[in-house]
């Protein structure tokens, strides 16, 4: 039996998801905006949805809207907010660390002829606030600050409270998506944005959050539309992913508690390995993840004999992405981008997981390297 | 162009990562302590790794110019 230690690319769907969904496949197929009996049915549930989530989340209901995927969400709250201060500026500043749905975005709108500059991180992963206040001091214009909640490669967490301040009157969007449903949303956003799959809920839902009366107006539509023209979001998918993050936000105290140990635990284990880098913060961090970067290892071997193995694991590593470039996310911090290993623990992922793991490891490691003549 | 400072130049045009950092790992003691070693690659990753490998191993990241075709070429000192 596989041991899936990748939640940070998708988590299993949550039990409290599963039933939810079934009954609301049921229940939930007509279009909520129409309005007959069997709409109303549906506009009930995904309102349910939307109350649910703003609960969890601590958000107003109206500030909720679900999307087709996070990647869409990001899309949309990033350069919503762009086209919200289109007359003011059009500069946007990123992490160097964004996830590539942000610097997709960053760079479709330095296309439009905006600007996009990219601030460097710390070894951690980390921005300072500084980094961000001096790049602001740079221009009159007015710009939108878009730094993520937490790095999805290596757990840092990013000090959102002192970017917010330092931002002022600079909208900041904040891309959520690997800690939202973990860790409270950090404030201070004018819009933010998730992906629910990634929480325990299912696949194709993305969450975007738009701050009440914040400056924000749908980027690909005509001006004259400035309620949220965002339809096509699936109501049973909405309403199972609203269930599975009361879930989790209801275990999380618990949960966190046992996977940042079982981290530490992980970390600890496989620092001993020589020629290992143990990348990211090791305590201002996500609970469930990290990042191990073996030197003379390629990617694509060590993903594949843990695979072997039973062991599920990511590598951010070229020798595994088909554009053969670094992660961004390594380069920025001058770690070593090779021989990479992303581990992301689940909801049950136990002790002895950890261990088996980190006893697999060294020999993994170690034949890898013999088959490379070292 | 030849460098009288560099030692020892590998030739790592072609190679995928890691290839270039074995190879490098590989041939520093075929240089004396103190001299350069350099590895001339097209591999995007060298420019983060070489750095990181020096500094993982204790040895010197020198820099980064070009070899004489134009590729990219990483010098390292060996300090031990």
């Amino acid at each position: 039996m596989t041991t899936y230690l990748d939640s940070a690319s998708g988590e299993p769907l949550h039990p409290a998801a599963r039933a939810v969904l079934e009954q609301a496949l049921d229940a939930g197929y007509a279009d909520p905006r129409r309005l007959h009996g069997p709409a109303r049915n549906a506009r009930i549930m995904l309102d349910n949805a939307r109350a649910a989530t703003a609960e969890a989340l601590g958000v107003r209901p109206d500030e909720v809207t679900f999307t087709a995927s996070g990647t869409q969400a990001v899309h949309l709250g990033l350069l919503g907010l762009l086209a919200g201060q289109a007359r003011r500026g059009r500069r946007l500043l990123t992490s160097a660390v964004e996830h590539s749905a942000v610097l997709h975005a960053a760079r479709w709108h330095h296309a439009q002829g905006g600007s996009h500059d990219e601030l460097p991180v710390d070894a951690f992963g980390r921005v300072s606030p500084d980094t961000v206040a001096q790049a602001l001091g740079r221009s009159d214009e007015r710009a939108v600050v878009a730094i993520q909640s937490a790095n999805h490669e290596v757990g840092t967490l990013q000090p959102l409270g002192e970017i917010a301040a330092v931002s002022g009157e600079h909208p900041l969007f904040v891309d959520a998506g690997a800690s939202a449903g973990r860790l409270p949303l950090p404030p201070g956003w004018s819009a933010a944005a998730a992906s629910a799959h990634k929480w325990g809920g299912p696949g194709g839902v993305g969450l975007l959050l738009v701050r009440k009366g914040a400056r924000w107006r749908h980027p690909f539509v005509a001006d004259d539309v400035d309620q949220f023209p965002i339809e096509g979001e699936s109501v049973p998918l909405a309403l199972a992913a609203a269930a599975a993050l009361q879930a989790v936000v209801a275990e999380r105290d618990e949960l966190n508690r046992r996977q940042f140990a079982l981290v530490d635990r992980l970390r600890a284990g496989v620092a001993a390995i020589p020629d290992t880098e143990v990348v990211g913060d090791p305590v201002d961090r996500l609970p469930h993840l990290v990042t191990f970067s073996f030197l003379y290892v390629d990617g694509e071997s060590i993903v594949g004999e843990l695979d072997r193995r039973g062991f599920a694991v990511a590598s951010g590593s070229a020798c595994t992405a088909s554009t053969l470039e670094p992660s961004h996310v390594l380069a920025a911090m001058g770690a070593l981008t090779h021989g990479n290993l992303r581990v992301s623990l689940g909801r049950d992922t136990t002790e002895d997981d950890v261990d088996r793991l980190v006893a697999a490891l060294p020999e993994v490691v170690g034949k890898i390297r013999q088959d490379a003549g070292l | 162009m030849s460098d009288p400072e560099i030692g020892l130049e590998l030739d790592c045009r072609g190679m995928l990562c890691p290839r270039p950092i074995i190879e490098l790992a590989k041939h520093l003691t075929d240089v004396a302590v103190g001299d350069q070693i350099a590895v001339v690659t097209e591999d995007i990753a060298a420019g983060v790794d070489v750095p990181a490998w020096c500094r993982m191993r204790d040895q010197e990241y020198v820099g980064a110019d070009n070899a004489e075709d134009g590729v990219p070429r990483y010098r390292v000192r060996r300090l031990s």
